[in-house]
């Protein structure tokens, strides 16, 4: 039917159009002059930072996220409490909100002249403009996923097999940890990966919070900012490369989770 | 120890799997309150640091207000592209074979996976000023477009795809049966049927657009007044130590995403309540 | 007396669903907790587990009193409607798992798991996941893990409830046939009166929340408490103020002492017995069972009249 080829032909083209083209110009234009380039580029002192940087935000913000995200989903899933609607407007609210307006709230409450800035001053605790507070910036702005994909799981699966293990003797961390975790444990991996994405992403939150100081507050997308004011085209599309490659990886992981899960 | 059990545990004590009731909304509420409400919460009240006039002043400014406008404006063309191409985009996936369909379908999540400023990056590159195709769309709106197209791709794509899978074809047989053609179908028995997914998609979109930052940063050029989004004002202002100002403009982005996420579960709990 | 009921009130918030409950379940024995939906019988089941908690009462097992006892230190095992399989684990493993957390030595537990899954014939499939067994397979696994740890008292809810009937019917046999090997004080929940009335020893029969009757089979049958029991047990018919099961209906060729005039309306072949239905002069109606040979030798045709008298018949005083 040529109304189908038609279809099928205005999807493709939207997509080649607004997504491969674009990214696949970008690999072309960053390896155009040489392998070399983009190694020297990648290897500079301020680029390695960059990448370490990023990978300690990933360190951090993924594992706190994902213990905490399986508590609020056990919370929200589990038991009645007044103000669950409350937490769960919270959580939508980390998806739906501007990362400068993320940004500029830590600011507000860590800066120097935020709440806690005098006290955090005489403490001689640095958050903003230091990794902390990135840290921080990539805790808000990561928070929905581990949660938004462990509650349905959760849902789904009903108490009875909990209920079974504590006849049969569990209590309830042995429980958790025999029966819950594992009936929720796709649900958790697609967090992590989203959430290590999203990490990796981040760029407007920490924008505002780093200060983006080059070899010190200054991760791999910020570095890609950095490279492209500087009129440092090269640098800037390795850098992306770097980062689309994380990318596809996670995308990849992705994939190969859902294969496994079937 | 079974004994010493009974005595010490009081009636409540029997249920949960996290030991005890109040541990596992409490942690949660906890964790959520200083991550999230902490840090809301002062955007909110150092808004009026100045008092409510300053408030007012700073989001009638006509910089901000020309923000705003912009942002708005963007993000309803955006949503409305979406629900189209979306859905489009959905449809082929979901009834369309051909080859590679699975490799489509996995990039669709690309822009959930790339970093926004390398969308920006590359979006600049293919139709910025070096474009090998000729077409420079930087520091114009059309570029702002663009972006926030891309970033947005996936939600409405991904809310549909799922409905239209476990779409009842009898529906669309028996709507056949009785002489109605492919057009009508579609308009009379799917689209009715994909609407509140479409919906879902287009509120979370709309959402992710009104914020979105990176994306928009290097392609726009900032230009006040005709290029500069709501986000960019705000780190502008952020960046020219006017906290007031950024504050109050957030204040207004802020209320505009709850208005969202209230009014998007509100109706995804009514459409529960009359599926299940 | 193995487990003892006392007083025990359950109410969920506007919802009474258990009221006052007494029930004495003697060592050893195969009770069933009978009744239709929304009775209260799994509600007692569970508070027995220890996964409700009664509002009112006390409850004991074996001499102890468990009233507010987590399940975990109960000692009982408990078979669910929909298996609770632990779907991530093998079947040995799930039958292994209480013996786990008593950290019993590996040894004993291989031995034990072996010794369980001889028991319910599912020798062959301890390596496979729960998702790879039928619905029977499942269920006898479940068993097998309950009665693992060696339970003071095995508790079912509605254990065949789940399964397709020649399933249901070859696991009820089954389980009375475990019972006999085992001898563990066993109590199940049916709504099936025919299972119950099969399989038990002993019946206590719930409406309401409250328990109507408790007896074996035959005195439930033969000897009711009142309207419910004896319409909930069996069929029956109600002429007047009286109560007449099927069977107990005579059809006579001509009117009799006692005997009151009816029309055949059906005449329904049920393979090894007849169901002759009528229609009394009042306009009651009702059917009588007979076996093929009562029913040879009567040959009545529908619209016929006949003359039909109740042999026995039951009246509860108001």
């Amino acid at each position: 039917m040529r109304a189908r080829y038609a279809l099928r032909f205005a999807a493709l083209g939207y997509l080649a159009l607004l997504l491969a083209l674009p990214v696949a110009v970008v690999f072309v234009r960053t390896f155009g002059d040489g392998l070399g380039a983009v190694w020297s580029s990648i290897t500079t002192p301020e680029a390695l930072h960059a990448f370490w940087l990023t990978c300690v935000m990933v360190l951090f913000a993924v594992p706190a996220n994902t213990v905490f995200g399986v508590i609020c989903a056990l919370a929200l899933v589990r038991y009645e409490f007044r103000g669950k609607s409350a937490l769960n407007a919270c959580i939508d609210l980390a998806f739906a909100v501007s990362p400068v307006v993320i940004g500029l709230s830590l600011l507000l409450v860590y800066g120097r002249l935020g709440w806690f800035g005098d006290w955090l001053t005489d403490a001689g605790i640095r958050v903003i403009f230091a990794p902390p507070g990135m840290v921080l910036a990539c805790i808000f702005v990561s928070l929905p996923f581990v949660v938004r994909e462990v509650a349905p799981v959760l849902r789904e699966i009903g108490t009875d097999q909990e209920q079974a293990a504590s006849t049969l003797g569990a209590s309830p961390w042995q429980t958790f940890w025999r029966v819950t975790l594992p009936a929720i444990r796709w649900g958790v991996a697609y967090g992590v990966v989203l959430t290590t994405a999203r990490v990796l992403g981040e760029f407007g939150a920490i924008s505002v919070v780093s200060g983006k100081l080059s070899g010190r507050t200054e991760t791999l997308t910020l570095r890609v900012e950095e490279r492209f004011q500087t009129f440092d085209l090269t640098g800037a599309y390795a850098a992306s490369v770097v980062l689309a490659v994380m990318a596809l990886a996670t995308l990849l992981a992705m994939n190969l989770m859902k294969r496994g899960e079937t | 120890m079974r004994a010493e059990a009974a005595v010490a545990a009081p009636r409540a004590l029997l249920r949960s799997s996290l030991g005890g009731r109040w541990l596992g909304p409490g942690v949660a509420t906890l964790y959520l309150s200083i991550i999230v409400l902490l840090p809301l919460a002062a955007v909110v009240t150092r808004s009026f640091d100045r008092g409510l006039g300053a408030f007012w002043r700073a989001v009638t400014s006509p910089q901000a207000v020309a923000a705003l406008e912009l942002t708005l404006l963007l993000s309803v063309a955006v949503v409305a592209i979406n629900a189209v191409t979306g859905t489009l985009i959905a449809w082929v996936l979901v009834r369309d074979e051909f080859r590679g369909k699975g490799v489509v379908n996995s990039l669709i999540d690309l822009p959930f996976a790339l970093p926004t400023i390398v969308a920006g990056l590359t979006l600049l590159a293919l139709y910025g000023p070096k474009s090998p195709l000729g077409v420079n769309v930087a520091y114009t709106r059309i570029g702002l477009l663009l972006a926030l197209l891309f970033v947005t791709l996936p939600f409405v794509v991904r809310a549909v795809q799922p409905v239209l899978l476990e779409l009842d074809r009898e529906m669309e047989e028996a709507a056949a049966s009785l002489g109605a053609g492919d057009p009508t179908i579609f308009r009379r028995i799917v689209l009715p049927n994909l609407l509140p997914a479409i919906l879902s998609g287009v509120a979370l979109g709309f959402a992710r657009s009104l914020g979105e930052f990176g994306s928009v940063v290097l392609i726009s050029g900032n230009i006040p007044f005709k290029t500069e989004v709501a986000s960019v004002f705000v780190f502008g202002q952020v960046e020219s130590n006017n906290v007031v100002s950024a504050a109050a403009v957030s204040v207004v982005l802020l209320v505009v995403s709850l208005v969202l996420v209230a009014g998007v579960t509100a109706v995804s709990r009514r459409g529960e309540r009359r599926a299940g | 007396m193995s487990i003892s009921v006392q007083g025990v009130t359950k109410r969920f918030g506007d919802f009474t669903a258990l009221r006052d409950v007494d029930l004495e379940v003697r060592e050893g024995s195969l009770t069933a907790l009978l009744g239709p939906s929304g009775s209260g019988k799994s509600t007692l089941l569970r508070a027995i587990a220890g996964l409700e908690l009664p509002d009112e009462g006390r409850i004991l097992i074996e001499g102890e009193d468990q009233t507010v006892m987590p399940p975990r230190y109960r000692e009982v095992g408990f078979v669910f409607q929909h298996y609770a399989a632990f779907k991530h684990m093998i079947v040995r493993d799930n039958v292994a798992f209480g013996m786990k957390i008593r950290k019993r030595p590996k040894r004993e537990i291989a031995a034990r798991v072996d010794e369980l899954l001889g028991l319910v014939h599912l020798g062959p499939f301890g390596l496979r996941y729960p998702d790879q067994l039928s619905g029977g397979q499942r269920q006898r696994m479940a068993l097998a893990r309950a009665l693992a740890v060696q339970p003071k008292v095995l508790l079912l809810d509605e254990p065949f409830g789940a399964l397709d009937a020649r399933v249901r019917k070859e696991l009820r046999a089954w389980l009375q046939k475990l019972h006999d090997e085992v001898h563990v004080t066993t109590l199940f929940v049916t709504h099936d009166q025919e299972e119950a009335m099969e399989v038990a020893e002993q019946i206590v029969l719930m409406d309401e929340g409250e328990i109507q009757q408790i007896g074996g089979p035959r005195d439930l049958y033969d000897s009711p408490a009142n309207e419910f029991v004896m319409s909930f047990i069996g069929p029956v018919t109600r002429v007047g103020d009286s109560y007449v099961r099927p069977h107990d209906f005579e059809i006579l060729p001509a009117l009799e002492d006692g005997a009151r005039e009816a029309t055949v309306t059906r005449v329904i072949y049920l393979g090894f017995e007849v169901r002759v239905q009528f229609a009394l002069r009042d306009g009651t109606e009702a059917w009588v069972q007979l076996t093929r040979l009562e029913y040879e030798r009567l040959k009545v045709d529908p619209g016929q009249t006949v003359y039909v008298r109740p042999r026995q018949s039951v009246s509860f005083a108001a």
